[in-house]
């Protein structure tokens, strides 16, 4: 062994290095929140259903709830809308919308024609309650837990490996939607 | 029938590409000199059936056969022919097909150079390119296949990415890939020398007119890809440190490294363990390039759809090619001993003080791009690395390294004699002090600590490059080419320090809304928007703002960016309007409707930026110029150790 | 996972052809300094490899217009970055911060400069010993 041996170690580490690189390519840019295990970002906000109540995030405190960000602007969003009706349907959890940067009237079309999932739909016309989210591509879901503790989070249209994978497994056994 | 015959063709060229690397690699090794000789048949055969392949692609982007997937995806019937032919090398599949068309071209090149060389070490030369081919078309067939064929046919294209449709974007894969390519030249005369075990000096200087052509060609591709994303992305900025751009620039500055090293090693028979090592690190970096750029592992903003299948063949091909040279490097190295000394103030140790002082600002720059990816596999989290990182480390080894350029081009060899250039050094020193703090509080008046420094040192390095060849005119001696290449090919480097210094101090950039007949001053110069009017092309529509500029009473000019439409991607894409002024570049950006007849505009006033590009074409320049040098076509014939140095010159 | 990465580069195509034009030019020059470096620094989330100065998407401009509110109300630049990295996280800033987890970045190029010193150092040294017994030839054929 000699320092002419270098150049070959570096680059065999190099190699580790693109493997997991490559491993890891289609999660590129989903970036790890760091909101987890952090208390939930407070809003109050227009209730889509009636904007001239308030949905106040302080509402939801002391259970579980799914937050999920979402648009009709968002093609993703319209993929993910059956699987967030079987979740309405499971009754496992609560599920509250934030309606990002939308039209009121267009978010209320989508809802008659689609079906509605939500719980309530709170509106950030601005997306300034996106921004505390650290919301950068809608669709996203946030698992929040009773003491308002973001538990996970989850980038693109939820689908069904997530949902039994990633969210149920976090839940308790017999929560209810509250 | 074509897309076939090129597929066939493509699969033909794999065959002789696999012949080409046996004959080359095997042959010398078993003593079987008809089995060295066949290599070049089987070249020859290689590079026809991959122009033939590349013929054929061509006739259907220029036939518009939609069947092809390849063509139907990147181009349309309404597209101009121009950009039906360079439409080629506008996405993976097409551009992998360049990037080996030109490695054969190389081949060639080099099959007849060096035919006064001793046939076996040819070739192995051509051998270790053929395997370099065989592991590119192979890539290519079995996982980016340019031929393939849609059922049913589609209707018409779907059109070739606006922002490529562009004149510089036409020929600049080209010239980068020419010069990522050429490397390979480098890296084939370094295996076989390896293989051979001839490691003497001789292969150093057989090596080194490919090497400084291809750096002349990387150089000037490089320049180019900033000059076009200056002026085509809008952004009016001129290098990003982008994954893809430091994918080039990587090869760049090892290569940069290893002509230098070739130097030394060629005339004193110094560093020839480091110069191996260099080449192979080159012409790695140029293959780990691609796979960086191919992969999807890194983002950039200009990077080609991500597919990690192709990633993961790279880089077992890169395993393969990488983790084989430097194995050989490692049996073979330790065989290399030299005995040539030299002194501090020796023109060797600026050699070395340069090797050392480029691989450490292509060590930061590789460290910085694969950042997000080391971080990420030692569990670090993920990371952003950006200009604000590239910047300052970058110029940490770069300034000393300008610095002791403007001393070392004057020490002698083996003993410096530095004493006697000592009144040359420090008079270009003072005139460049003196002019470069005249340009920074003179011309510009303000600047930051750094300007006058970096000023000072770009024009000490035009300067100092000016004393040999000024002072061999004055005396009638002989001015070789290439002592003279190398002496334009460093006051470009004095010129693009002195232009990127103006232009990273005193660049002047606002973005301002104007309506119909207001005005804007910025950088001294003044606009008046005069209103937008329709424009049309063969497969856009667009509207184009005139504004009328300006700079203290004088009319300079009256400048037209526009935005396009393009109907097929429904891309928009903005077409900037450039003037230069008085060593000024003004750019504007025309922005948005902003409503009742206001428009966003980007003014840039950049000083000098123009010059930047001209300073990669003066050292492509002296590059080429010191490649044609006499002395290395010389040197072959007159080479004892080659076989086949009696034969006739062809 | 494939259509997504081909929807990412139909969406960076579409990003990379226009460019944010961001007329923002606040009353105090030194603000206005310091929010174009400030902008040129946090990188857009949604973008391959943009600032949020030169994104056109919206979330860019709502940043932009975050840190333009922030700079009014009198906050540092380092508070701005402690904003927006604990909502968005450390990817979103450009220039890592010198931390523990970003020290090697920070330290290779000071590290490689050292190296490079004393290996060069030794190197010239050697030479130099091996000078002692040369004779001293003629350098007028060792011209470059």
């Amino acid at each position: 062994m000699n320092r002419f041996y270098l150049p070959i170690l570096t680059f065999a580490l190099l190699t580790v290095v693109l493997a997991v690189g490559i491993r890891h390519s289609p999660d590129k840019g989903i970036i790890v929140s760091p909101l987890l295990n952090k208390p939930a970002p407070q809003f109050a906000l227009p209730n889509l259903a009636d904007p001239a109540q308030v949905v106040d995030s302080r509402a939801f405190k002391g259970r579980w709830y799914l937050l999920n960000v979402w648009g009709t602007w968002c093609v993703e969003c319209r993929a993910e809308h059956a699987m967030l009706l079987k979740v309405r349907a499971s009754g496992r959890v609560a599920l509250i919308g934030l309606d990002w940067k939308d039209n009121d009237a267009d978010a209320q079309a989508w809802l008659a024609q689609l079906g509605n999932p939500y719980e309530i739909v709170a509106v950030d016309r601005t997306g300034r309650a996106a921004i505390d989210w650290g919301v950068y591509g809608a669709p996203e879901t946030f698992l929040v837990n009773p003491a308002g503790l973001v538990i996970y989070k989850h980038v693109g249209a939820l689908d069904e490996a997530t949902w039994s994978g990633e969210i149920l497994p976090r839940l308790p056994a017999a929560a209810g939607p509250g | 029938m074509l897309p076939e015959l090129g597929h066939f063709a493509l699969i033909l060229g794999l065959l002789l590409a696999g012949l080409q690397a046996f004959f080359g690699i095997a042959g010398p090794a078993r003593g079987r000199d008809r089995w060295s000789a066949a290599v070049t048949a089987a070249l020859a055969g290689q590079a026809v059936m991959v122009a033939t392949a590349v013929g054929c692609l061509i006739a259907c982007f220029v036939g518009n056969d939609f069947s092809v997937q390849y063509v139907a995806e990147n181009s349309n019937s309404a597209l101009p022919l121009f950009y039906r032919v360079t439409a080629l090398w506008g996405a993976h599949e097409g551009s992998l097909l360049l990037w080996i068309l030109l490695l054969g071209a190389w081949s060639v090149a080099v099959w007849f150079g060096s035919r006064r060389l001793p046939p076996r070490f040819s070739a192995r030369v051509l051998g270790v390119l053929g395997l370099v081919s065989f592991g590119f078309l192979l890539f290519t067939l079995a996982t980016s296949n340019p031929f393939l064929r849609l059922d049913p046919p589609a209707p018409d294209g779907r059109d070739l990415n606006p922002i490529l449709q562009d004149p510089g974007l036409a020929i600049h894969p080209p010239i980068l890939y020419t010069g990522y390519v050429g490397f390979a030249v480098a890296f084939a005369f370094a295996c076989a020398a390896m293989l051979e075990g001839r490691l003497d000096q001789t292969w150093a200087r057989w090596t080194r007119p490919w090497t400084t052509s291809a750096w002349a060609f990387l150089t000037c591709g490089i320049a180019l890809g900033s000059f076009w994303a200056y002026y085509e992305l809008g952004w009016g900025g001129f290098w990003f440190w982008d994954p893809v751009e430091n994918a080039s620039f990587m090869p760049w500055l090892v290569g940069t490294a290893l002509v230098h090293s070739l130097a030394a090693t060629d005339k004193r028979g110094l560093f020839k363990s480091w110069t191996l090592l260099l080449a192979i690190l080159t012409f790695s970096l140029s293959m780990l390039g691609t796979f960086l750029v191919r992969s999807g592992v890194l983002v950039s903003v200009h990077s080609f759809a991500a597919d990690p299948s192709r990633g993961i063949f790279i880089l077992a091909f890169l395993v393969l090619m990488i983790g084989g040279s430097l194995a050989l490097y490692a049996w073979r190295a330790p065989l290399l001993k030299s005995s040539a000394g030299f002194e501090l103030g020796a023109r060797e140790s600026f050699l070395l003080f340069n090797n050392v002082l480029l691989v450490i600002a292509a060590a930061t720059v590789f460290a910085g791009t694969l950042a997000p990816l080391i971080s990420d596999s030692l569990g670090l989290g993920t990371v952003s690395v950006g200009p604000p990182y590239f910047n300052p480390t970058f110029m940490l080894s770069m300034l000393p390294l300008a610095a002791l350029l403007c001393v070392g081009i004057h020490a002698n060899w083996k003993r410096g004699r530095l004493a006697d250039a000592q009144r040359t050094i420090l008079f270009t020193l003072l005139a460049a002090a003196v002019l470069g703090c005249g340009v920074t509080f003179g011309v510009y008046t303000h600047g930051k600590v750094l300007t006058p420094v970096a000023a000072t040192i770009g024009i000490w390095i035009i300067l100092s490059s000016l004393v040999e060849p000024l002072y061999r005119l004055r005396r009638h001696l002989s001015l070789p080419r290439a002592l003279l290449g190398m002496s334009i090919a460093h006051i470009g480097l004095g010129v693009a320090v002195l232009a990127l210094t103006t232009v990273q101090s005193f660049t002047v950039e606002r973005d301002v809304s104007l309506s119909l007949g207001e005005s804007a001053t910025v950088g001294g110069y003044t606009l008046r928007f005069d209103g937008v009017k329709p424009v049309e092309g063969p497969n856009f529509e667009g509207v184009g703002g005139t504004f009328t500029v300006s700079r203290g009473g004088r009319p300079v000019a009256v400048m037209v960016p526009q935005k396009r439409q393009f109907w097929v991607q429904h891309q928009v894409t903005s077409e900037t309007a450039i003037r230069l002024d008085r060593g000024n570049n003004l750019l504007l950006a025309l922005g948005e409707d902003l409503g009742a007849g206001r428009w966003s505009v980007r003014v840039q006033v950049r000083p000098l930026v123009s010059l930047v590009w001209l300073a990669a074409l003066i050292m492509a320049i002296g590059a080429a110029l010191a490649a044609s040098d006499r002395r290395y076509r010389a040197a072959r014939v007159s080479e004892p150790a080659a076989g086949a140095a009696t034969e006739p010159a062809a | 996972m494939r259509f997504r990465a081909s929807l990412l580069a139909v969406f960076l195509a579409g990003a990379a052809a226009v460019q944010a034009l961001d007329t923002t030019q606040l009353a105090d020059p030194a603000l206005q300094a310091r929010y174009v470096s400030l902008t040129h620094e946090l990188r857009c989330m949604q973008c391959q490899n943009e600032s949020i100065a030169d994104s056109p998407v919206d979330l860019a401009a709502d940043l932009r217009a975050q840190v333009r509110e922030q700079l009014l109300a009198g906050k540092s630049d380092e508070e701005i970055r402690n904003w927006m990295s604990a909502r968005y996280g450390e990817f979103i800033l450009f220039r890592p911060r010198f931390a523990p987890r970003t020290a090697w970045l920070w330290l290779a190029p000071l590290v490689l400069l050292v190296l490079g010193a004393a290996v060069s150092w030794r190197i010239v040294r050697q030479r130099g010993a091996l000078l002692a017994g040369d004779p001293d030839t003629p350098d007028e054929d060792l011209r470059p």
